[in-house]
């Protein structure tokens, strides 16, 4: 293993350092392994390399060999004499070869950062004050890095059209676009909807969809988010906030089991947007349009901000000890969810246990695959009520069974956490018969009906793991402060286990996972604080035997991964 | 798509030509302007679906080669080579007379609906300079006598027409 | 055409006899499709050496040796071998492949066909340019005349060898000429010219397929390559210069044309043969090999020395009229078109001529030519209108240095040689014209003319 890896690196050299990268590498990684940024615009590590805005230029050479020998040239000390190249070669299309040196800051690289700088300014409005993209605009900040500070430009600029309506989400300034096509590729190659393309040519080339065609697919808006430029813009975002007073937080997209790796920009405690990051085990640097609409949830109009004991509000306090009580008796059943984190369905499953329940019960959700990074399974982590013991065999999307127990009078209680009973199939007769305490974030049919509604905190208000369909344990951190008296839901869990189990619990993250990591093999060596941000693949071998019903997505193959386990 | 029989038999034959259909959409524009006289949206949807592409990778072909054109012309499409060697030889004056005996302005259409008049890069008979194409047939060796003899040709034949 | 006595006419040999016709039957008279026939009694690697032996280069512009390109395709690949003949004839002031496709398109489907065994192709294309619409007609009624008669398409001469061949049709861009633009253009693209790495047409050509693409003028000389043998082709002109050269001269000369020479000087054909300047008149500079090429002043010497130690100063009508003579004058043969600019042509003007050209035919994919090219445009069209400023020519040169070098593909190189060397041989007159333009009294009409962009 140690000698294919070996003898899979090359050694090249940056500005006079030697550096051992893997065969293949291209020549702007590779200088950003030994910490030389080459600037680029169309270059995008996960497209196809096209080349054309000529930005990364470096020198390039190789060790010469003499023509009638093939011999190695020397220098006088005995080193390899390096054949520089006449002109400068791209580094985003110059793979890492045994020798290859290169340099990124020599006077003929500068001059030709220079030259490609000024060169897409003479066509650019230059209104970087009225731009969305300012502050984080590739050209604005290479041009005040790489530029010359002045301009010879006297023509007069192109006209190009200025607010095109690309699709619902997306807005196009095609006077901003320096036409380095990522989105074209994004959308050719990833979105597999060829939606854009350029028409005229020369300077005249101009981003464009067909007429009466659109950008609409569910990944739109990673054209924005890769656009070096202010050419295409967020239709949510545009003209709301200026970047730079935007906090980020590392989040995960929990609409589907896919796991978008993402991040949540907010400001004074109100999110903006939510932006993909990276991981190339799990979305690359993708996400769908749909999760960006996430945070929308938080002030909802629906949305729970006070706890409710007989519809009353009450104090979260209050409500969980009340909760607690009516729990605490004859025939209860526990609905948890996939939407749940692993650390509540750890805790629920120790109520479950504490309490003798009559039965443990998470509700499935099934949507269409689309091949990319939605996923039939719309719960963020059916795996973790699997690994948490919750649950032991796939959910169902009907709580047909638990219908069953209490029209057989079996079960009088449920505690019935992010779930609608109803939209699960109960009928409003059954839920009549049960006494219902419910942990939720919106209210719904199942709230309505409760004797204890406890409010609840969205993903963006707490911090947590869900574990994906590739049973990876990804950690999402709190965003912003919860809204009004909501409580989190792993303090309320687990003071509701404390009581019911009349021993004290852990309720925080770092205390409760130590008592995962102790108490359940599959997550030794786990916790919160350690998981690190691309998240951790775990032992699946357990549930070899469950049929999930995910398909194929851009980094997950069932196929593969039951190959795999075998 | 209203084409002529002999265009959908010449569309049906070239894309058979390529290994790959979408080698064809040239000789497919190429085909629906001769007989269309331009290229509309909707030719481009058509061909995009006769080729199995996008109709945006369509589009971005008929406006990349400027010969494809999405407007109509005048019956005859005249094209001056402005190119060096023509322009030395006089290439500008041939087209002002042009214009001027069909009163009309480059790139648009005569008031009497004969010509559309261009100029165009380099027609590659550099050594019998000025040239112009009409239509199909190239004119070589131009001045303004000869191109007043052209236009007169040509709204003789529309007259006779 | 008469022919010229100092002209080597090989090529053309029959284009211009009387009475000799594109068709078939008369192309059989003269022997045509003999050497095809006698090449299926070879080995394919044998025709590809004696290619490669004959020191044939490329007559469309780079001048690359044939026999190299064609050794260069990866014929373990698995994949189809392509061949496709660059008959997108635009460079300014080259008109050569018209003559022979218009005159004797046999001799072109017939050195087709040899190079295509030679290299195990599986189907081959002519791709033609839009602007010679008969030329395609020709073409097309020759390869049904040729497939009729099996020396092309299926089981040539009984071969059991098939190749196809297809005449496609550009529609007016001059980046259909640079080989991998001519790729994607024959993939149904935008002509944009490929990233070199990875995509050397001769791995990663056609349909990701190894490619040959080769003019129409050179995939003649294949044909007399196998005619006359390597040795008898290599004894026309010199070494590394083999074989003859179809000239295109246009501009200020008494005998603008197209003349098949061999060995001669750029004097000989300039005053010569094409007879010298027009009376009264008298040769400014020359651009050698296509308006892409850097041009050459009169009057300038050109002085260096040769690969065996001896030294040369030559003037403008010493330069040995091949790719090597050019070169050491300091441009290059190019497409063999010859542009001659009298005393009446205001250089500053043809710049403005050309930079319009080429500003309309940058494909725009990369940014240093789509932007340069147009900015370009812009100041020298600014120039004759009129509002010339006496640093445009500083700034024309260090646009065009910025452009050279540093794109995808050699059009880069072809818009900015122009600038930097008509700035380098005639940059007083730059500096007198960006004067004398921008006085409102003087009479711009000539200057407009010529640069004829109506901008």
């Amino acid at each position: 293993m140690a000698e294919e890896k070996k003898d899979n690196l090359v050694t090249v050299n940056i500005d006079g350092q030697d550096v051992q990268v893997p065969k293949g590498t291209n020549m702007i990684e590779a200088a950003a392994m030994v910490g030389k940024e080459v600037p680029h615009y169309c270059y995008h590590p996960k497209l196809s390399v096209s080349g054309n805005c000529r930005m990364c230029l470096v020198e390039l050479g190789m060790p010469g060999r003499d023509r009638a020998t093939g011999e190695a040239m020397l220098n006088e000390d005995g080193s390899p004499k390096i054949m520089w190249m006449p002109g400068p070669a791209i580094g985003c299309g110059t793979n890492a070869a045994p020798g290859m040196h290169i340099k990124t800051d020599s006077e003929k690289v500068t001059q030709a950062r220079e030259g490609v700088t000024e060169f897409l300014l003479v066509n650019h409005p230059l209104d970087c004050p009225i731009c969305d993209q300012a502050g984080e605009c590739t050209l604005q900040e290479f041009s005040s890095a790489h530029g010359r500070g002045a301009g010879r430009f006297i023509e007069e600029k192109n006209v190009k059209p200025k607010r095109t309506k690309l699709g619902p989400r997306v807005m196009l300034d095609d006077e901003r676009c320096i036409l380095c096509s990522r989105c074209i590729r994004f959308s050719d190659e990833v979105a597999k909807d060829g939606v854009l393309g350029f028409t005229d040519r020369g300077s005249y080339s101009t981003l464009t969809c067909f007429p009466g065609k659109q950008l609409e697919n569910n990944y739109s808006l990673n054209t924005v988010d890769i656009c070096p430029v202010g050419a295409l813009t967020s239709t949510d975002f545009r003209f709301k906030m200026r970047v730079w007073f935007l906090k980020e937080v590392n989040s995960i997209d929990f609409e589907t089991s896919v796991g978008c790796n993402t991040s949540v920009h907010s400001r004074e405690g109100k999110i903006y947007r939510i932006k993909p990051r990276r991981n190339d085990g799990v979305n690359d640097t993708w996400m769908p349009d749909s999760g960006r609409e996430l945070y929308k949830l938080v002030e909802a109009e629906n949305r729970l901000t006070s706890c409710l004991v007989d519809g009353v509000a009450a104090t979260a306090q209050d409500a969980v000890v009340r909760a607690s009580e009516l729990l605490n008796g004859e025939g209860l059943a526990v609905v948890g969810s996939g939407q749940c984190t692993v650390e509540e369905q750890f805790v629920l499953k120790a109520i479950v246990d504490s309490a003798k329940t009559k039965g443990a019960y998470v509700v499935a959700r099934y949507g269409e695959d689309d091949g990319i990074l939605v996923s039939k399974d719309r719960n963020p982590n059916v795996r973790g009520a699997l690994m948490t013991g919750l649950i032991n065999t796939l959910p169902e999307e009907q709580l047909t069974a638990l219908g069953a127990q209490i029209d057989s009078g079996e079960v009088k209680t449920i505690l019935a956490v992010k779930e609608d009973l109803i939209a699960a199939g109960l009928t409003e007769a059954q839920l009549s018969k049960v006494t219902i305490v419910s942990l939720d974030t919106h209210s719904n049919a199942t709230t309505a009906k409760a004797k204890v509604v406890i409010a609840g905190l969205t993903n963006f208000e707490k911090s947590g793991t869900l574990i994906n369909q590739q049973f990876r344990i990804q950690k999402f951190n709190k965003a912003i402060p919860a809204a009004g008296s909501a409580i989190n839901d792993l303090l309320a869990l687990s003071t509701i286990q404390a009581n019911i189990s009349g021993a004290e619990y852990p309720s925080t993250l770092g205390s409760l996972w130590n008592l995962i990591s102790e108490s359940n093999s599959t997550f030794e060596g786990v916790s919160f604080n350690s998981l690190c941000d691309q998240g951790k693949e775990l032992d699946s071998s357990a549930f070899d035997g469950l049929a999930f019903k995910e398909g194929k997505s851009l980094l997950f193959d069932p196929k593969q991964e039951a190959v795999a386990a075998e | 798509m209203n084409l002529k029989p002999e265009t959908l038999a010449e569309i049906e034959a070239s894309i058979l030509k390529y290994p790959e259909k979408r080698s064809a959409v040239m000789p497919l524009l190429h085909a629906i302007q001769k007989d269309v006289g331009f290229v509309s949206n909707e030719a481009a949807e058509w061909v995009a679906g006769k080729l199995d592409m996008e109709p945006i990778q369509v589009l971005s072909v008929i406006t990349f080669y400027p010969f494809f054109r999405q407007h109509k012309v005048g019956k005859r499409h005249i094209r001056v080579c402005r190119t060096l060697a023509c322009a030395m030889a006089g290439g500008s004056k041939v087209c002002d007379r042009m214009l001027k005996e069909f009163d009309t302005d480059l790139n648009g259409i005569s008031p009497d609906g004969e010509v559309t008049v261009e100029f165009a890069e380099c027609l590659a008979s550099c050594g019998s300079a000025p040239v112009m194409l009409v239509d199909e047939d190239l004119h070589e060796n131009l001045d303004e006598a000869k191109a007043s003899e052209i236009c007169n040709k040509i709204k003789a034949e529309a007259k006779n027409a | 055409m008469a022919i010229h006595p100092k002209e080597h006419r090989v090529v053309l040999k029959y284009a211009d006899e009387p009475g000799y016709t594109p068709d078939i039957d008369c192309y059989m008279s003269k022997g045509g499709y003999e050497t095809l026939k006698t090449a299926f009694t070879k080995k394919p690697e044998d025709i590809r050496d004696e290619v490669k032996k004959s020191q044939l280069r490329g007559r469309g512009g780079a001048g690359f040796p044939a026999g190299v390109k064609w050794s260069l395709v990866d014929r373990k690949s698995g994949k189809p071998i392509y061949l496709v003949c660059n008959a997108d004839e635009s460079e300014p002031g080259t008109f050569k492949d018209r003559q022979i496709m218009h005159k004797d398109p046999h001799q072109l489907i017939e050195g087709m066909m040899i190079s295509a065994f030679a290299n195990d192709v599986a189907q081959a294309f002519i791709y033609i340019r839009e602007e010679m619409p008969k030329a395609a007609k020709i073409l097309d009624q020759a390869i049904l005349e040729a497939k009729e008669k099996g020396f092309c398409g299926d089981n040539i001469c009984g071969s059991g060898y098939s190749c196809d061949l297809v005449v496609h049709r550009g529609a007016a861009a001059y980046i259909c000429g640079e080989e991998t633009g001519l790729i994607e253009s024959l993939e149904g693209k935008r002509a944009n010219p490929r990233i070199k790495p990875p995509y050397f047409p001769a791995v990663l050509g056609l349909y990701q397929c190894p490619t040959i693409v080769n003019n129409v003028e050179t995939l003649c000389d294949v044909k007399h390559i196998m005619e006359m043998g390597a040795d008898a082709f290599g004894k026309i002109g010199r070494p590394n210069n083999t074989g003859t050269r179809i000239w295109c001269v246009s501009g200020g000369v008494q005998r603008p044309g197209y003349y098949e020479v061999a060995g001669i000087t750029l004097g000989e054909l300039v005053y010569d043969i094409c007879g010298g300047p027009l009376p009264g008149r008298t040769i400014k500079a020359i651009i050698p090999g296509g308006s892409s090429m850097k041009i050459l002043r009169n009057g300038e010497r050109f002085k260096g020395k040769n690969p065996d130690g001896s030294e040369y100063d030559w003037g403008v009508e010493d330069i040995p009229l091949d790719y090597d003579g050019i070169a050491a004058a300091g441009s290059m043969s190019g497409s063999g078109g010859m542009m001659v600019l009298d005393d009446t042509i205001s250089i500053p003007a043809a710049l403005a001529n050309l930079m319009s050209f080429y500003s309309h035919e940058s494909c725009g994919q990369c940014t240093p030519c789509r932007e340069g090219s147009l900015w370009l445009k812009k100041i020298t069209t600014r120039m004759v209108h009129g509002e010339a400023r006496p640093d445009d020519v500083d700034l024309l040169k260090s646009v065009a240095d910025q452009i050279a070098g540093r794109t995808i593909c050699a059009f880069g190189f072809a818009v900015a040689w122009p600038v930097q060397s008509y700035i380098a041989k005639f940059e007083e007159e730059f500096r007198e014209f960006a004067e004398q333009q921008s006085n409102p009294d003087t009479d711009r009409s000539s200057v407009k003319e010529l640069a004829c962009n109506h901008g």
